[in-house]
């Protein structure tokens, strides 16, 4: 019978194909506090989530404040 | 976006950075030699960033970003950033990437827009160079902002001495381009800004326009009137508009009416418009793309039985996209959605998650303690007041310390990993980060020492920032010697150090939920739904709760239909075992591990579970007040709102309905607005005029506190002839028994009308009144079965306001409901949802970690006295008979290592482990210590 072991650079390039492509369980779209509190808990809670911000940066608007009512916390 | 619940596939773009993200240090080297300077969207374009640069300076992930106004972008010029960039991590030639990612569920979590007041003359803004927005004035207030933390007006970089605001800016207006709803937070953030220019400025002048005061949160009433007895802090009640600038000084001028003065001109030197929430930039896009209905506000259409959902299955919305929210309800409402999407999923939960594996502990104890030093710049934080390289030069010379860095931010994910490198090649066994305070990132840096195989427990964080550059900003040299002072007290306490072993406890997967009203049993469903038993325990003979009074909500929501919903659903679910006319007798245990004896219907039982819920709700405030006991046409809005709906004859038959709002709360008894009230007279009012249109309404307030999409409704109660008056506190309502002109037997209700300037005398068949929320009897018992903590106002205190809204200081117990404040139907799911997430996270693990920082005992030195016992928080130490007396044990689980035992123990015996009296000693021995004084610590602690 014809040795057809299939060509390492073949099974290279198709796990390579299937690593790129993404699963996940949720998405989370919006990187500001509720979403941070969403993907940390349901990451924490066994589920994979994909965090989409449209900023260089997650944050949000929080991030922007300087401190948080009625405790005067630092917003950061 | 395309395919449904539990297999969508969505499509992304992902924009370029023009950086590889890899290797990007954050360094900030292409910033200082980049050419182009363009508005910084950050700090709201006020100051200028350049073409590349990092977003701000907490940023995750903490790399530079290339705007579009990079010559190379625009000309294909320039690439200095390239030749300067060390890491190699410029990548002018990234194209827009198409991204294909499939899952199972969607939380739409995409935030508010600010208000933008530009197109809308009366306020001047983009045209006067000193009327800012409020979102301006946060960066103004921040010390990464533009000035750097000074507050500068725009036109000529002075502090601004006299400062107004203008409320409702975008909210509450029905003209074109205003938004009609209350954004609901815009009061208290003003608040919020005032308290801070104070703080900047002591003798700045503020001045706050305002319509109603709406302090309706958790301690919202305390901080207004902490505010308002300010120096020199003014509210006027009264619409304004900006009028002009004045050319010669660039101050704005402000024209206002009062009832008392009428129209004033008055001049600040700057203006802040407290602008509103608006849905995000592209909701329309949002909506269309995944394929949900919205309100006619730009905001989700709200199932009214359940906030977080949206009209397409498998997608979810948290926080302000839900309608205008503060931070709270945004956190609760995220973990919300993440239960809801535990229960669609819970099948698939765990598959795709990896474990985190950590190299094997190396075994340092026999070794001579090797100490790295790293030194933090904390952006400009630490460096602009600390000279950090001479601290680290400095930390170089103490003892045992063989390493010494300046790192920018030691918290960004390439220095942590430059820690655990370094950690490993220079052969560390102790690690010191002089930087912030170990209250964030302890448990990062540890990660950090666990990854490069050392104990977690052989770090130490000396806190140069808040102990140090923070509050000596103007004293850079005694900060410097400070700092090294705090990093020689660090080194000292490391090199005492010793490896503690944190350990995993198993988690019992069920959850007790105390109380069966909404809150509860939503909780409660939503925990069984993702299969885990609950028992659901209720003081009462049926499941409802105060929900059973109340017929509809303001929106229109069958209260009764969805009760008995939930009531059927609760009943008929497998996993959830209710337990009536229960009380809880014990709680014993710790996180993960609890068991809970209740005495019920069906007699005592042990209930052993992972996590508990407190969910027992509120009271109804008796009112001693007009009349209410003495007269039966005097009713509270509960009763009236049972009678509206039993179609009482008297009540369908009145002429005249008057209400009173704020009865027993907002008054040094009960120092806190109860919320739900105004709204409650609302919707009484606008069913009142639906049964008889000509029926006299008045509502007697003294704010509306209306707040949120809640707001159409106040309108509209007043364009179908609703009356609302206004009364000031020191003025009350006054009530008598008395006869109409008709003869009938009336409620004579006489009120002081501000507005009118008169006394306002009116003839109630039914006065009703707008009784308190106030904390359920059960509250304290409660409290100390679990020991959780109350807030002043008796309702049960979460762990952060902002952070930890559901979570109690005790781990493993969580709040939802208005146990923890008086709210809304709709507020409450959101909250109960909210919990059962965070429950989950628990209890979706096999084993919780409990901290290796905790108290022990020496047998031989106790003396059994139980000192300790006394003082111990959380129940953490118990007596045990020995054949040589009672001696203290601490249950490690419990202790919280907060060392008060430590404090008051006689002989010593009770220990805090990494707190010992070694590592303390050592450390304040080394605040006067000079290098050789190590000799006499080494002394001292040879004869311990």
């Amino acid at each position: 019978m014809k040795n057809d072991i299939i060509p390492k650079e073949v099974i290279e390039q198709f796990s390579r194909s299937s690593a790129s492509r993404h699963f996940g369980d949720v998405m989370v779209v919006g990187g500001g506090v509720s979403g941070i509190q969403a993907s940390l808990d349901l990451a924490t809670a066994g589920f994979k989530v994909y965090l989409v911000e449209k900023a260089p940066s997650i944050g949000g608007h929080m991030a922007q404040l300087d401190k948080t009512f009625p405790t005067n916390d630092c917003s950061m | 976006m395309e395919g449904k619940a539990g297999n969508f596939k969505v499509t992304l773009t992902q924009h370029p950075r023009y950086i590889r993200e890899d290797k990007c240090t954050g360094c900030g080297i292409c910033v200082k030699y980049c050419p182009v300077e363009y508005p910084d969207p950050f700090n709201q374009a006020i100051s200028k960033n350049k073409a590349v640069h990092v977003y701000f300076s907490q940023a995750i992930p903490l790399v530079a970003y290339i705007d579009q106004s990079c010559l190379y972008l625009k000309e294909k010029k320039c690439l200095v950033c390239d030749s300067v960039c060390q890491a190699d991590a410029i990548d002018l030639r990234q194209r827009e990437e198409k991204i294909n990612v499939a899952v199972g569920a969607i939380i739409l979590a995409s935030g508010i827009k600010p208000f933008d007041p530009r197109n809308h003359a009366e306020y001047g803004y983009g045209k006067m160079q000193n009327v800012v927005t409020s979102m301006d004035y946060e960066r103004l207030l921040s010390s990464t902002g533009p000035y750097r933390g000074e507050i500068l007006r725009a036109s000529d970089k002075k502090h601004p001495k006299n400062i107004a605001w203008i409320q409702c800016v975008g909210s509450r207006r029905t003209t074109m381009g205003g938004n009609s709803y209350c954004s609901g937070v815009c009061c208290t953030y003003t608040q919020k800004q005032v308290i801070l220019t104070k703080d900047h400025a002591p003798d700045a002048r503020c001045t706050i326009f305002h319509n109603d005061i709406r302090a309706f949160g958790k301690d919202f009433e305390r901080y207004f009137q902490r505010t308002a007895a300010l120096p020199g802090v003014r509210f006027i009640r009264s619409y304004v508009s900006v009028d002009r600038e004045e050319p010669e000084n660039r101050n704005v001028v402000v024209r206002y009416a009062t009832a008392d003065a009428g129209v004033k001109e008055e001049t600040f030197d700057m203006v802040v418009l407290s602008v509103g929430l608006t849905p995000p930039a592209d909701h329309l896009g949002l909506a269309q793309t995944f394929g949900i209905a919205l309100s006619d506000h730009g905001f989700n259409r709200a199932d009214p039985v359940n906030p977080i959902a949206t009209s397409r299955p498998g997608i979810f919305v948290s926080g302000a996209f839900q309608g205008p929210t503060d931070i709270p309800e945004s956190v609760f409402s995220a973990s919300g959605a993440g239960s809801l999407c535990g229960t669609l999923l819970d099948k698939r939960r765990g598959k795709l998650t990896k474990e985190r594996i950590y190299p094997s502990e190396r075994d340092v104890a026999g070794e001579e303690p090797r100490i790295g030093v790293f030194v933090c710049h904390c952006g400009a934080n630490i460096s602009s007041v600390v000279n950090v390289s001479s601290a680290v030069e400095y930390a170089l010379t103490l003892p045992n310390v063989v390493y010494a860095k300046e790192q920018l931010f030691s918290c960004a994910t390439n220095s942590a990993q430059e820690i655990t490198d370094l950690a490993r090649e220079k052969g560390l066994n102790r690690v010191v980060i002089a930087a912030c305070s170990p209250r964030t990132l302890e448990p990062l840096f540890r990660d950090t020492l666990r990854e490069a195989g050392l104990n977690q427990y052989y770090m130490d964080m000396a806190n140069i920032r808040e102990h140090c550059s923070w509050v000596h900003s103007k004293q850079k040299e005694a900060a410097t010697e400070k700092a090294k002072d705090i990093i020689r007290m660090s080194v000292a306490r490391a090199r005492r150090l010793e490896p503690l072993q944190e350990f995993d406890l198993p988690v019992n997967k069920a959850a007790l939920v105390v109380g069966g009203g909404i809150a509860g049993m939503t909780c409660a469903l939503s925990i069984a739904s993702q299969g885990h038993p609950v028992h659901l325990v209720e003081r009462d003979k049926e499941l409802g709760g105060m929900a059973r009074r109340i017929p509809t909500t303001l929106e229109g929501m069958d209260v009764q239909a969805h009760l008995s919903d939930l009531i059927r659903k609760v009943y008929q679910h497998p996993s959830i075992h209710v337990l009536h006319d229960a009380q809880i007798i014990d709680v014993a245990g710790y996180v993960g591990n609890f068991e809970t004896t209740v005495e019920s219907e069906r007699g005592v039982s042990r209930i052993q579970h992972g996590a508990a819920v407190i969910a027992v709700g509120a009271d109804v405030y008796q009112p001693t007040e007009y009349l209410y006991g003495e007269n039966p046409q005097v009713v509270t809005h509960l009763e009236l709102g049972e009678r509206i709906a039993e179609k009482d004859e008297t009540i369908e038959s009145a002429q005249s309905v008057v209400m009173i709002q704020c009865v027993g709360c907002r008054t040094t008894e009960r120092n806190y607005c109860s919320r739900v009230c105004c709204s409650h007279a609302i919707k009484n009012a606008l069913t009142l005029k639906a049964i008889n249109p000509d029926m006299n309404v008045d509502i007697l307030f003294r704010d509306m506190r209306s707040y949120g999409l809640r707001e159409d409704y106040y309108r509209a109660a007043a364009d179908k002839g609703v009356r609302f008056i206004r009364w000031e506190p020191e003025d009350p309502p006054k009530v008598e028994a008395g006869t109409g002109e008709d003869g009938r037997p009336v409620v004579k209700v006489t009120v002081a009308d501000p507005i009118l300037g008169q006394r306002l005398e009116l003839d109630a068949d039914i006065l009703s009144l707008a009784a308190a929320v106030i904390p359920s009897p059960s509250t304290d018992a409660i409290a100390s079965l679990f020991k959780v903590t109350l807030s002043p106002d008796g309702f049960f205190k979460e762990a952060h306001v902002k952070l930890k809204p559901v979570e109690f200081a005790t781990d493993g117990v969580f709040l939802c409901g208005t146990a923890h404040y008086p709210k809304h139907i709709q507020e409450t799911i959101n909250q109960a949802y909210g919990a059962a997430g965070r429950v989950l996270t628990l209890l979706s693990r096999d084993t919780v970690v409990a901290s290796g920082a905790v108290c022990a005992v020496t047998a031989k030195k106790c003396m059994g006295c139980g000192a300790c016992l006394d003082v111990c928080t959380y129940g953490a130490i118990e007596m045990q008979k020995s054949r040589k007396g009672d001696k203290a044990v601490v249950n490690p689980v419990l202790c919280k290592g907060d060392g008060l035992c430590n404090a008051v123990c006689p002989t010593g015996a009770i220990v805090l482990q990494h707190f010992t009296d070694r590592v303390m000693l050592s450390q304040i021995d080394a605040v006067s210590a000079i290098s050789d004084s190590v000799l006499q610590i080494d002394e001292v602690t040879a004869c311990d």
